[in-house]
Parts: structure tokens; C-alpha cells; sequence
């Protein structure tokens, strides 16, 4: 989408004139939704804004951050890139509503590329978003773009088993950036931040939230986990699951589990990562008393790096990892967790 | 209550995934083709509303005539008729400009579909569909009770659960957890026998333009050998982490 030119520019205009003109009317921003969560900023932003700032750094744009009812500062997002921040105080948007958000950032953006984390709530909104702008659709980016004009970069497809080059051939786009695949990219702008007011009707609001239930707060979230600590049937019975709890708090890790694990009720389905539970792509993914089906490996094999402990040295996973123990979970982990306490010092 | 549940064809979670040799689509040889597991969930929270609730459900897929086998299995495990809109599925805004129409022609009161398919990972069918249609939205569902005229669905956010309520029509994307895997229904004899009757329409597609386009597929690299740690050594295994790796 390109902004109507002045009708009245003429020949009579010295350079500078047009320059500050370009500048006044031309220069588009990258729209970048800086998901928070109660209040407070989401990694997930950051990603989305480091992503936004490589594409603005090449087009010569700049990247203006829309946050929805934020408690925290605007600094950080400057941090990352974003030169104006827009903040939201509604009310009605208090609890998530696709239609709703999809509406307030459309009506906000100005320019031709609106980029949003990956997340359950920006990848249920970004569809509506896109036909309000009138854009393109790209979902769950895994790498910055090879190239911005036609813009062409790579996602995720097959789970994970392929990667799918797409092309975005005419028009405006909202990009979707998959967590923990681009990652953040510290990139500090001077910023300032702008308190915008909204037209939004309860009719907007098409969803009614009636009951919120929070995993317990010092859980780390799945998705945005650097380190996951990941145990199966091997663990052989739910009452077992304290070491792993005790590893992932020294690593400061998040905790998950196989199918199986989470279909016999061992643990809540939200810790299910694999091809039809959580796909995820840590730093560090420790894998325990999981044979490594190819449907698990789909939700994980985007982890930089894999760690395998498994009584089973014929066990498939093996093949898919990076370090691996061949040994019995319940002698490996208490092991384990003294030299993590060594290592941290605690 | 009518319910219409939106199918995609894909490759068995099992299969191992390789491209053509220019790169440019799923090499289908040896790969079978299964209902997408999200959409399996969905179909499968309908037929226990048309059991419990007398709902009366359709499935609608997108695609050529190779995806009927798909369809009479969602036919066997209960449907009651399907739609196939006579068209390659070439994008999530082509299918959704497919179903949203289906939807509307057809007055249905619930559209459920999968979260997402596991072949293209777009995850953005529901979504231009309640977009389309300007229908209450509720996504990434792992429970859902239907009222006279209105939804109460569970929804998983990225840090816990919602319970949300909203009025008929309306989108719900579905995943693993709106049924148990338990649940999932094996089609029987009898189920198998009457999908050969059971009516499955061919409609041919609206136009749709779509600005995206594909330039090809790859592998992902593959991981280098695995380094096997001595069972007795896990101090080994803090080292290489922190010093090799540089992930602790």
C-alpha cells in the first residue's frame, strides 16, 4: 500500500523540501503487536520487534510497537527497536477477543507490513487482521527474509519435517514469527510512546471470557522456554515426575511430557509437545525416558540442541540427538541434578 | 443444530516426508493420507453432539477427487453427509473463501475446525473463516458444550485456560484435548457400509486471489552424530552443555 502523493508537489520543490515531505508523509511504519501478559511484555514481542527491525533497517522504515493494555515500560521495547510505542487502555480488551484486537491494530496501522509473534492469541487473530488490512497472510516464520522485494522467507511446514519459501507477491502482508526460531536481536532505538484512543463498541467483543484458570505463576511458559525438560513413559508413573520438576527449576526450565504421558492423565495436556501437541524450538531440550516416535520428534526437532537419557540405547532418538546417556532415568537424574548443583553453584 | 466440520487430507503422522526433485511439492509416493488429526478431534466432538444432542453434521473438504477416501472415513466414523469442493487447496484463504461460502449457504450453527493442519502448518483456516463471516471465534479449544443457542468452549492460551461463551454461529478451532484420544472413534463395519450411501456432494470452488505464492520445499538440516556420555559421568554432560553447546 503506497500513501497518495501530494497532489499539489511540483518541480518547484527544492530537494530538502521533498525529503522532509518524504519523510512527513512517506515513511511507513512496520506495525509490530507487542503481545503482553497481564500487564507485562511477552518474549514473544521482543522476537516479533527484532524481526520488524531487520525489515525496517532495509526498507528504511521505522518499527512502531501496538500494545494492549501494558503495565510495563516502554523501554524495554525501545530496546529491541521499536522507535514509537502505541498504548491501548480498553476495558473491552481486557480479555482476548480475535475480532476485536484484529480490529483496534487495523484501524491503527499505516503501513504495508504488520509482524506478530507466533502465539495462540496473535496466530488467532492475524487471520482476521489480514483481511481487514486487506494484506497477505504468512504464518509461522522461521528465519529472517532472503529477500524484502518481493518478500520471500521461510516457515515452518510438515511440522517441522520441511520447510515451505514463500513469496509474497503484490500488496501489504502480516507476518506471523515463529517463538524461539529468529529469536531476539537487542537493537536500541530512541523512542517515545503515545496513548491512543480507540473506537471499539461491545458488539466488537464477540467472545465472552467467563473463567481465567493460570498455570501456577513460577511456570515458565512452554512456547517462550529456552530450556524444556521433557519426560515419558519411561518415568514410569506420574509420582516420579519430582526429578524432573527438580531439574528443570535449577535450569530455570519449563516442563513437558510425551503423548502417551499426557493421554494416560500423567500430566495436563497443556505439557504435551509433539506433532499434535506443543511444537516447540529451545535452546536445550532434554529429553527423558522418551523413545523419540516420529510424531514427537516433529514438535521438537527444531531444537538447537537435544539431550537424550534413556535406559533403551536402541531407542530412535538417539539418532536425533546431540548428547545422550544410555542409562536408567531413576539412577541418571539424581546424578544429574548434583552436578547441575555443582555447575550453579547452589 | 446443524454443524459443519471443516477436513484436510494429510500425510499420516507417521510418514516420513520428502519433496519432489525440483522442490517444489510433497513427493506423495508411499505416503497415506489420514484425517488431520486436529480436524479427527473436531469430527469426532460433533458426532457425540449429533449422538447426545441430535446435531446433524457435515464435513466439508477441499481438494480433488483424491481426497474422497478421507471424507467416507469421516462419513464411517459418523457424519451424516460431506461436501467436496472440487479444487486444489492451495492456500488457507482459498479454503476458507470455500468454507466461509458452504457456511453460509448452508445456515450452519457451529463450523469446527483443527487449530491447524500438520501439512502446512497455516493455522489459518478458522480464523478468514470467522473473519468472512464475522462470527464469535473461539480457538485452540479443548472443550465445548453447545446450549440452546449458544457455545461454552475451554480454550488453551499460552499460559493456562479460558472459559469462554459465546452465541450461535460460530467458529471453533479445534485440537487435542476437545476429546480424548480414547474417544477417537474407529470406524466399524456397519459405519463403513453406510458411508458408501451416505451423500457426498461436489461442488466446484469460488474464486478466490491470492497474492502469496510458493517457491518450493526443503529438508531441514540434519543434527550431527549423536556424542554418547557415560551413564556414571553426567558431570561430562554439564560440561559439553555449558562449554561445546553454550546452551547452560
Amino acid at each position: 500500500m503506497t500513501r497518495t502523493t501530494q497532489a499539489n508537489w511540483s518541480d518547484s520543490y527544492t530537494k530538502k523540501q521533498k525529503l522532509f515531505n518524504h519523510q512527513k508523509y512517506n515513511r511507513m511504519a512496520i506495525i509490530v503487536y507487542a503481545e503482553s501478559h497481564e500487564g507485562k511484555y511477552k518474549k514473544a514481542a521482543f522476537e516479533a520487534i527484532s524481526y520488524a527491525k531487520i525489515i525496517a533497517d532495509q526498507s528504511g522504515e521505522s518499527v512502531t510497537a501496538i500494545a494492549i493494555n501494558p503495565t510495563d515500560s516502554s523501554e524495554i521495547l525501545y530496546k529491541y527497536g521499536a522507535s514509537k510505542v502505541l498504548k491501548i487502555n480498553s476495558e473491552l480488551l481486557k480479555n482476548f477477543s480475535p475480532g476485536a484486537y484484529a480490529k483496534v491494530i487495523a484501524e491503527l496501522n499505516d503501513g504495508d507490513t504488520i509482524v506478530l509473534p507466533a502465539t495462540a492469541d496473535a496466530s488467532s487473530f492475524a487471520p482476521i487482521l489480514a483481511l481487514k488490512s486487506g494484506f497477505s497472510l504468512v504464518t509461522n516464520l522461521i528465519s529472517a527474509p532472503k529477500n524484502l522485494s518481493p518478500f520471500t522467507a521461510e516457515r515452518k511446514s510438515f511440522s517441522g519435517k520441511g520447510i515451505q519459501t514463500v513469496q509474497v507477491n503484490e500488496g501489504g502482508k502480516v507476518l506471523t514469527i515463529l517463538q524461539n526460531a529468529y529469536g531476539t536481536k537487542e537493537n536500541p532505538v530512541d523512542g517515545n510512546e503515545e496513548t491512543v484512543s480507540i473506537s471499539l463498541n461491545d458488539s466488537d467483543v464477540k467472545e465472552k471470557v467467563i473463567k481465567v484458570e493460570q498455570l501456577s505463576t513460577d511456570k515458565i511458559d512452554l512456547k517462550d522456554a529456552e530450556i524444556v525438560v521433557s519426560g515419558g513413559r519411561g518415568m514410569k508413573d506420574p509420582e516420579n515426575w519430582g526429578t524432573i520438576e527438580e531439574l528443570s527449576d535449577l535450569l530455570g526450565a519449563a516442563t513437558a511430557c510425551s503423548k502417551p504421558v499426557a493421554d494416560m492423565g500423567w500430566r495436563p495436556h497443556s505439557e504435551h509437545v509433539g506433532q499434535t501437541g506443543k511444537a516447540i524450538s529451545p535452546n536445550l531440550y532434554i529429553a527423558i525416558g522418551i523413545s523419540g516416535a516420529i510424531q514427537h520428534l516433529a514438535g521438537v526437532n527444531s531444537s538447537k540442541t537435544i539431550v537424550v537419557i534413556n535406559s533403551d540405547a536402541e531407542a530412535p532418538f538417539f539418532k536425533s540427538a546431540d548428547y545422550g546417556i544410555v542409562g536408567d532415568a531413576f539412577e541418571v537424574l539424581p546424578k544429574l541434578i548434583e552436578e547441575v548443583k555443582k555447575f550453579k553453584g547452589v | 443444530m446443524k454443524i459443519l466440520v471443516c477436513i484436510s487430507s494429510v500425510p499420516d503422522t507417521t510418514a516420513k516426508i520428502n519433496f519432489t526433485p525440483d522442490g517444489k511439492s510433497l513427493d506423495k509416493s508411499g505416503v497415506q493420507f489420514v484425517i488431520n488429526p486436529h480436524d479427527e478431534y473436531c469430527l469426532t466432538r460433533a458426532v457425540q453432539l449429533q449422538e447426545t444432542q441430535g446435531a446433524v453434521v457435515t464435513v466439508i473438504t477441499v481438494g480433488d477427487v483424491s481426497v474422497e477416501p478421507v471424507m467416507r472415513k469421516a462419513l464411517a466414523i459418523g457424519a451424516n453427509d460431506a461436501i467436496r469442493v472440487n479444487a486444489d487447496s492451495k492456500d488457507g484463504l482459498f479454503v476458507a473463501t470455500q468454507i466461509a461460502k458452504a457456511a453460509k449457504d448452508g445456515g450452519y450453527d457451529i463450523i469446527l475446525a483443527g487449530r491447524e493442519s500438520i501439512d502446512f502448518n497455516g493455522a489459518e483456516v478458522p480464523g478468514f473463516v470467522a473473519g468472512m463471516l464475522d462470527y464469535p471465534f473461539i480457538n485452540g479449544c479443548v472443550g465445548l458444550k453447545v446450549e440452546e443457542n449458544s457455545v461454552e468452549a475451554i480454550r488453551e492460551t499460552d499460559s493456562g485456560k479460558e472459559t469462554i461463551t459465546a452465541t450461535l454461529p460460530v467458529i471453533i478451532g479445534g485440537q487435542n484435548g476437545l476429546v480424548e484420544d480414547s474417544e477417537l472413534k474407529i470406524p466399524n463395519m456397519r459405519g463403513i457400509m453406510s458411508a458408501r450411501t451416505k451423500p457426498l456432494n461436489v461442488v466446484e470452488p469460488e474464486q478466490s486471489t491470492s497474492k502469496i505464492s510458493v517457491s518450493g520445499y526443503q529438508k531441514p538440516t540434519e543434527r550431527g552424530s549423536v556424542k554418547m556420555i557415560d551413564k556414571d559421568n553426567p558431570g561430562e554432560l554439564v560440561r559439553l552443555l555449558h562449554e561445546e553447546a553454550k546452551v547452560i
